[in-house]
């Protein structure tokens, strides 16, 4: 078994391009990013068809760096947006941490696939945190809000494929011109 | 685990992490809902989160300056419109003013409390955040420019809410549509008063329990009140749009549009100081008085 992982992560690691270690300002400043996306002011339809940044960010890093992003950060980052998009204090937090749990019972597994083959998995993971929002918001007392409701998870697992080259822009190597 | 050397050691497992969360959120919920403790915690948070929240208005303001920069054709159009507009309005305005005058003197005859003028702040809307459980809006003025909890926040056009929740630079405003939120209103009509709920969807709003034969009209405006003392008297509030009334219900179904539009303009207007509300008289000890209710209108 550990023979094997280790095949695979090895296949995996030639088949990614070589990142630098990423460093901890640069995942604090992702997260930012994303918040800062959550936060844009948007209307109508581009609002149902936003996806949740922050939670995208949050299962990437989970994914990918899972010592460092995990569930405090989750949580930590759901309590902002808790504030931020004015909801009962905790609903985001927990949607995040649960999310993030599941991201990292899966992440040795979902590094196997293909980015394309990620997407839906990802998709999955994105509307397990949405269904408890739902969960929370519904036992408050409020009405169930459609089923558009559920366009950002969609919408979320199509930017997967796209996420890792925009989050390794930044952090690429430049080529050194004297090695082979 | 105790040979585990320090590179694999990572404190609780994921699943003792998730219960803790978990437990934790779900108290912060309870706090948040049942007895709104958390004012101080989320001040703070949302004093972090300010300059992300003014950092994504940016393009949007930036628009708005380089927009306001260019000023085309239609807009001298425009300009000529609204300068003839304003003329017709300075006529009806100086007959409001002697109709003011007038009243302040029958009020003086008859020794009635002046109504206080109400000042204005103008805001705008930050954004509209993407909770489909409520119906709210963030305005960019806060605490600092005094603003306070159960102020009305009103547009152009007539109510727009009431700000719910105040941090240091910005604002929270529960719309008129959302589900929790309700206003007291008038039928301009025949005078007729009821309560005009949120429904928690856009453009909808609901005149619960009005019997089956009371007399509404579609195309009624309703107006505010003012025997809340919260909302001002006379603020139009909503237009009622469909009425159905079944035998089976003792209830009319009544739905109304809102006369404001949150999506339509982003700046808003919030009235300042609330109103002063002559002191109860004291009443008699033996009865209780059941007006907890009427006090905490309008107010999630």
């Amino acid at each position: 078994m550990i023979k094997n992982e280790e095949k695979l992560a090895f296949v995996n690691f030639t088949a990614q391009e070589i990142v630098s270690h990423v460093r901890s300002w640069f995942i604090v400043f992702s997260l930012a990013v994303a918040l800062l996306l959550n936060l844009l002011p948007l209307q109508g339809v581009a609002l149902l068809l936003r996806p949740d940044f922050v939670a995208l960010m949050i299962l990437y890093w989970g994914i990918n760096q899972p010592q460092r992003v995990g569930m405090s950060v989750a949580f930590t980052m759901g309590l902002l947006m808790d504030v931020g998009d004015a909801s009962i204090f905790g609903q985001h937090a927990l949607a995040y941490s649960v999310m993030a749990f599941i991201g990292l019972l899966l992440h040795r597994r979902l590094r196997i696939f293909s980015l394309h083959k990620q997407a839906p998995q990802v998709g999955l993971l994105l509307l397990s945190a949405q269904l408890i929002m739902l969960l929370t918001g519904l036992l408050t007392g409020a009405n169930f809000p459609g089923w558009d409701f559920f366009l950002a998870s969609v919408s979320g697992a199509l930017l997967w494929s796209l996420l890792p080259a925009l989050v390794k822009m930044p952090q690429r190597r430049k080529p050194d011109p004297d090695a082979l | 685990m105790e040979t585990a050397p320090q590179f694999f050691r990572h404190g609780p497992g994921p699943l003792a992490r998730l219960v803790f969360f978990t437990l934790l959120s779900l108290l912060l919920m309870a706090i948040d809902t049942r007895f709104k403790y958390l004012p101080e915690i989320r001040q703070a948070i949302a004093v972090a989160i300010y300059p992300l929240q003014k950092l994504a208005h940016a393009p949007v303001a930036i628009y708005d300056q380089v927009s306001g920069f260019f000023v085309s054709q239609n807009q001298t159009d425009e300009i000529a419109h609204l300068r003839q507009q304003h003329l017709a309005d300075q006529g009806q305005l100086q007959r409001l003013l002697a109709l003011e005058a007038e009243n302040v003197q029958l009020r003086k005859l008859l020794e009635a409390r002046q109504r206080a003028e109400s000042k204005t702040v103008m805001a705008e809307i930050l954004y509209i955040p993407h909770d489909p459980f409520s119906r709210k809006a963030i305005l960019d003025k806060g605490s600092q420019d005094s603003i306070q909890p159960g102020q009305i926040v009103v547009d152009d056009a007539g109510v727009v809410g009431q700000i719910t929740r105040v941090y240091p630079w910005l604002s929270e405003v529960t719309l008129i549509t959302d589900k929790d939120h309700s206003v007291p209103v008038q039928l301009v009509r025949n005078g007729l008063r009821s309560m005009v709920s949120g429904t928690g969807e856009d453009g909808t709003l609901e005149l619960r329990y009005l019997v089956a034969n009371a007399d509404i009209q579609q195309g009624d405006l309703l107006v505010t009140s003012g025997i809340d003392g919260i909302y001002p008297p006379g603020l139009p509030v909503a237009l009622v749009s469909k009425i159905e009334s079944n035998a089976a219900y003792a209830f009319a179904r009544i739905t109304c549009t809102p006369a404001a539009g949150v999506n339509r303009n982003r700046q808003v207007l919030i009235l300042l100081p609330l109103l002063s509300i002559p002191e109860r008289p004291a009443e008699p000890i033996e009865t209780k008085p059941d007006d907890k209710k009427r006090g905490k209108v309008g107010i999630r």
